[in-house]
């Protein structure tokens, strides 16, 4: 029950993911026609690491390829190799049954193989036309006409309505998907990479790139589609092949497919990702299938006293791109999780970096444990107990050049006993590193590796080492989960509830509902910037915060 | 920072033979290629490097016109590594050079007939350090308050720095003894005293001790780090919770103070006077030593050195040989190019490997 794909908020709490009948898919399963692309005995390896171990795939026209896997399961790396951004180390590329060389992304779009990765690559600031004629050879005019006639084709041919003069920046992240597919299709429809394309839509932007695959495979593209999310695999999927450790370990056939329900297919699928090891990782599967309801025990979290954190009306200015926040209050007791739901871009960021004291409130307090602390800075909120785990772990979180014993003590520099009047003490700097490695499970080659080639889990892990470490009072997460796979996140979920339990107040700011379910007290949820709610967590709450995710109390005038 | 203890594995070998080959295959190359358009003219390129060695770097008249020369580019090079490694592309080392310049010598004949000598010297020094500093105020706080690219303002007040210098030296600080603008001369006997009686003045020992010194705050001062994360990654400067509008104008000025320090030192050390369109342009000059030594203010001690070699033996070479005193800066120009050739073909490398 990811929340990006809540269907509509009217429905029950049991929900379906993408509205469409599952007979309807499977429309190329019917004769045998000879792939469009076939990747034979593919094998990439990097420094430690075999990517990609001996990958052979078909991928047919008019139909839906699914690549489903962990991370690290080599997914990336395959739709890499096709799209021309790495050359395989042995192995061969078909395209319609003759060998190929994929030398560059160029060359890969030239066979008609178009990528659209997991984010938008588009120049905010040029019109959508004149983004999709950035393609073009430096010595070629650019033909306005006969690119307007391109872009009328594929408007068509993906039943969508743009205007070509609007600005990329203006659009909504589903527009600018729609976007990327024409750049991807712009020389050619037959072969579309989808990297996990609704991690970043809301759901009716899910709806309408369901809508925009199907008709795209009746027009006999070959799709291949890469995800997390079993429902949108079986939802969208005619074929679903599973790649794990870099090896294909099983796929389910178009014929297959057709012949089995949901839960026959989700349980082909866990099977193969997890094999022999099934039993330890049940909960990984329940985590897989948002199905853990059973791990929902709830606290009881003593509110008769002084709460730890109070947001008065909480408002911030308004930024480009960023939503502000307007009016926003709440309470927050020890040994509390707060979650934080609504739709990306709702304000959760303004409200996580204004707690967390690296944005200003334009008006409003934040009081902890009764003292008034809206004009202190990071330091001073740190020092008092205040922790923020961002989700740009590499964006703002870590300097990825650096060292991981440096980003562990990012946010302490200059402080006793690491730093001596201004000296810094590099021995014991690399001495604490070496400790919290070891305590958090941090797994890097050494404390002085640069954090950047660190896997995303294990920045996490360098973040929560930070952030958690000494005194911590009320940690704020944002996005705690996002990007790691299941191993990671059932960690990450276990220190939320535990550090909990021994007292902190918690805000888990999360657009995966799921998550906010299974570790919070009480959610609250973001719309346009306003905290329009907040409700006991408990059976059957998905529906009301399906509701006040959409706005839809707003009229009824429960802002708080 | 700490020596690495690991032990040189392959890899490890290879990476240091990669980061020497960085730095030679550009170097050796220019002087190829610039042999071969010595060739083309005529001339014998074994010659012209020969003379260039023997002049800038053998005869002792010629080293120590190199030492000398030294000083001023180290300086510019240590205000430069401030800077750059904290992500702040301050080009207007001319302009604050000059002014300091220009000030140090209005101050040093007035002061030096009241005030002893070694005073005298501080004051000049300390006055240019601030003018220079000041004169980086603006830049620094439009881009601090709001975000306007240095780049462009830092060059833009460089122009109006150098025009100013030249407005004092003629309206304000004019001697009005001599018949071409310039400033009173501080006297020989007054300048910063020699090193042990060679013509070497002891410029070149401030110039090393402040580059070695750049070199510890930038390594292992909570100052230097701050400042190496605001330049590497701004997003987390702010979430850190550093002040980084603060630590942008400190880093402006202390660049600019370090700068303006190399032009009261030459000027204190050689000189004595400033004379109208005076303008040795070496603001500019220093910026690819410094790519070139990698931010690294012990590097860059050995990239000063061939640069002030190629200078001093450049033009001597050049008049004996009877090709253009531009050569040198052809020379310049063919190792600019080559090092950024060189550059992309290791990034190239270290895209295939996996690094």
């Amino acid at each position: 029950m990811k929340m990006d794909s809540l269907p509509s908020p009217l429905q029950s709490g049991e929900m379906t993911r993408i509205e469409t009948t599952p007979n309807a898919v499977g429309s190329g399963a019917g004769s045998k026609p000879a792939p469009v692309a076939t990747v034979r005995n593919i094998c990439k390896r990097f420094p430690g690491v075999v990517a990609n171990d001996d990958i052979s795939l078909d991928f047919n026209a008019g139909e839906i390829h699914v690549l489903l896997g962990e991370n690290g399961a080599g997914k990336s790396t395959l739709i890499g190799i096709l799209a021309g951004m790495q050359q395989p180390d042995s192995g061969d590329i078909l395209i319609d049954g003759v060998r190929v060389r994929l030398g560059s992304p160029r060359e890969s779009l030239d066979h008609g193989i178009g990528t659209v990765f997991q984010h938008v690559l588009l120049v905010p600031s040029l019109t959508v036309i004149e983004n999709l004629m950035l393609g073009g050879s430096w010595w070629q005019k650019l033909a306005r006409s006969a690119a307007l006639a391109r872009f009328r084709e594929l408007s068509d041919l993906l039943g969508v309505k743009l205007d070509p003069d609007a600005l990329v920046g203006k659009l909504s992240l589903g527009e600018q998907q729609q976007v990327e597919i024409m750049r991807a299709l712009w020389r050619g429809e037959k072969i579309l990479i989808l990297d996990e394309p609704t991690s970043m839509l809301t759901p009716q932007g899910v709806r309408d790139l369901g809508d925009v695959m199907r008709r795209l495979r009746a027009k006999g593209v070959a799709l291949i589609l890469i995800t997390h999310k079993l429902a949108e695999a079986y939802e969208l999927g005619d074929r679903i092949s599973v790649l794990r450790l870099g090896r294909v370990v099983g796929a389910i056939l178009p014929d297959e497919r057709q012949q089995m329900t949901e839960q026959q297919v989700t349980d082909r699928v866990i099977a193969m990702m997890f094999g022999a090891t099934m039993p330890t990782d049940a909960a990984d599967a329940e985590l897989l299938l948002g199905r853990a309801e059973g791990r929902r025990a709830r606290r009881l979290v003593d509110r008769s006293g002084a709460p730890r954190l109070r947001a008065t009306q909480l408002s911030t200015a308004a930024e480009r791109g960023a939503c502000p926040l307007h009016d926003v209050s709440f309470d927050l007791w020890p040994g509390e999780v707060l979650g934080i739901a609504g739709i990306d871009g709702n304000g959760q960021k303004h409200l996580a970096e204004t707690l967390a004291g690296q944005r200003k409130a334009a008006s409003g307090t934040i009081m902890l444990d009764g003292h008034d602390i809206t004009a202190a800075g990071v330091p001073a909120r740190r020092r008092a107990g205040i922790r923020y785990v961002t989700d740009e772990r590499l964006g703002e979180g870590t300097v990825g050049t650096f060292s991981v014993a440096t980003n562990l003590l990012l946010k302490e520099i200059g402080n006793e006993p690491f730093w001596r009047r201004g000296m810094t003490d590099w021995t014991r700097i690399h001495d604490h590193a070496r400790e919290k490695i070891e305590h958090h499970d941090i797994r890097t080659p050494s404390e002085k590796t640069p954090i950047g080639k660190l896997s995303g889990g294990n920045i996490q892990k360098v973040l929560l080492a930070r952030e958690l470490a000494n005194d911590a009072g009320v940690v704020i997460f944002n996005k705690p989960t996002y990007g790691l796979d299941l191993q990671n996140t059932r960690l990450a979920h276990e220190r939320i509830v535990e550090s909990a339990r021994h007292g902190l107040g918690t805000i888990v700011i999360s657009t995966d509902l799921d998550e906010l379910l299974e570790v919070s007290d009480r959610i609250g949820v973001m719309y346009q910037g306003r905290l329009v709610g907040i409700v006991e967590n408990g059976p059957e709450v998905e529906l009301e915060i399906g509701k006040l995710m959409t706005g839809q109390t707003l009229a009824a005038g429960t802002g708080s | 920072m700490s020596v690495d203890a690991l032990p040189l594995t392959p890899d490890r070998t290879r990476e240091h033979i990669a980061a020497v080959a960085r730095v030679a295959v550009p170097i050796l190359l220019a002087l190829a290629v610039g042999g071969a358009i010595l060739l083309i003219l005529g001339k014998n390129p074994f010659t012209y490097y020969g003379y260039v060695v023997q002049r800038g770097l053998l005869s002792w008249g010629g080293l120590q016109e190199t030492m000398t020369r030294m000083a001023p580019l180290l300086l510019i090079a240590a205000g430069l590594i401030v800077a750059f490694r904290a992500g702040i592309w301050n080009l207007g080392g001319d302009g604050q050079y000059l002014l300091a310049a220009v000030v140090t010598a209005a101050l040093a004949p007035a002061l030096i007939d009241t005030l002893p000598r070694g005073l005298t010297l501080i004051i000049c020094m300390v006055t240019s350090i601030a003018v220079a500093a000041a004169w980086s105020l603006i830049p620094a706080l439009l881009k601090a308050r709001y975000g306007i690219n240095e780049i462009i303002t830092s060059l833009m007040m460089s122009f109006l720095g150098t025009s100013f210098a030249n407005v004092l030296v003629k309206l304000f600080f004019r001697d009005p003894a001599t018949t071409v603008p310039q400033t009173r001369s501080l006297e020989v006997v007054d300048r910063l005293p020699r090193i042990f009686g060679t013509n070497v003045h002891s410029g070149i020992l401030i110039a090393l001790a402040v580059v070695i010194l750049v070199h510890l705050m930038m390594t292992r001062t909570a100052f230097g780090l701050r400042l190496q994360i605001v330049g590497a990654n701004p997003a987390a400067a702010v979430h850190a919770g550093l002040k980084v509008g603060w630590l942008t104008v400190a880093t402006f000025a202390l660049s600019a103070g370090l700068i303006g320090l190399a032009g009261s030192v030459e000027i204190l050390g050689v000189w004595g006077t400033v004379r109208a369109d005076w303008n040795p342009a070496y603001g500019l000059l220093v910026v690819p030593l410094v790519f070139l030594a990698r931010f690294n203010g012990i590097a860059v001690i050995g990239f000063a050195l061939f640069f002030s070699v190629l200078m001093i033996g450049g033009e001597s070479a050049s008049r004996r040989i009877g090709v253009p005193q531009d050569f040198v800066l052809m020379l310049v120009g063919l190792l600019l190019v080559f090092l950024a050739l060189v550059e992309y073909l290791d990034h190239l490398r270290r895209k295939r490997a996996g690094v």
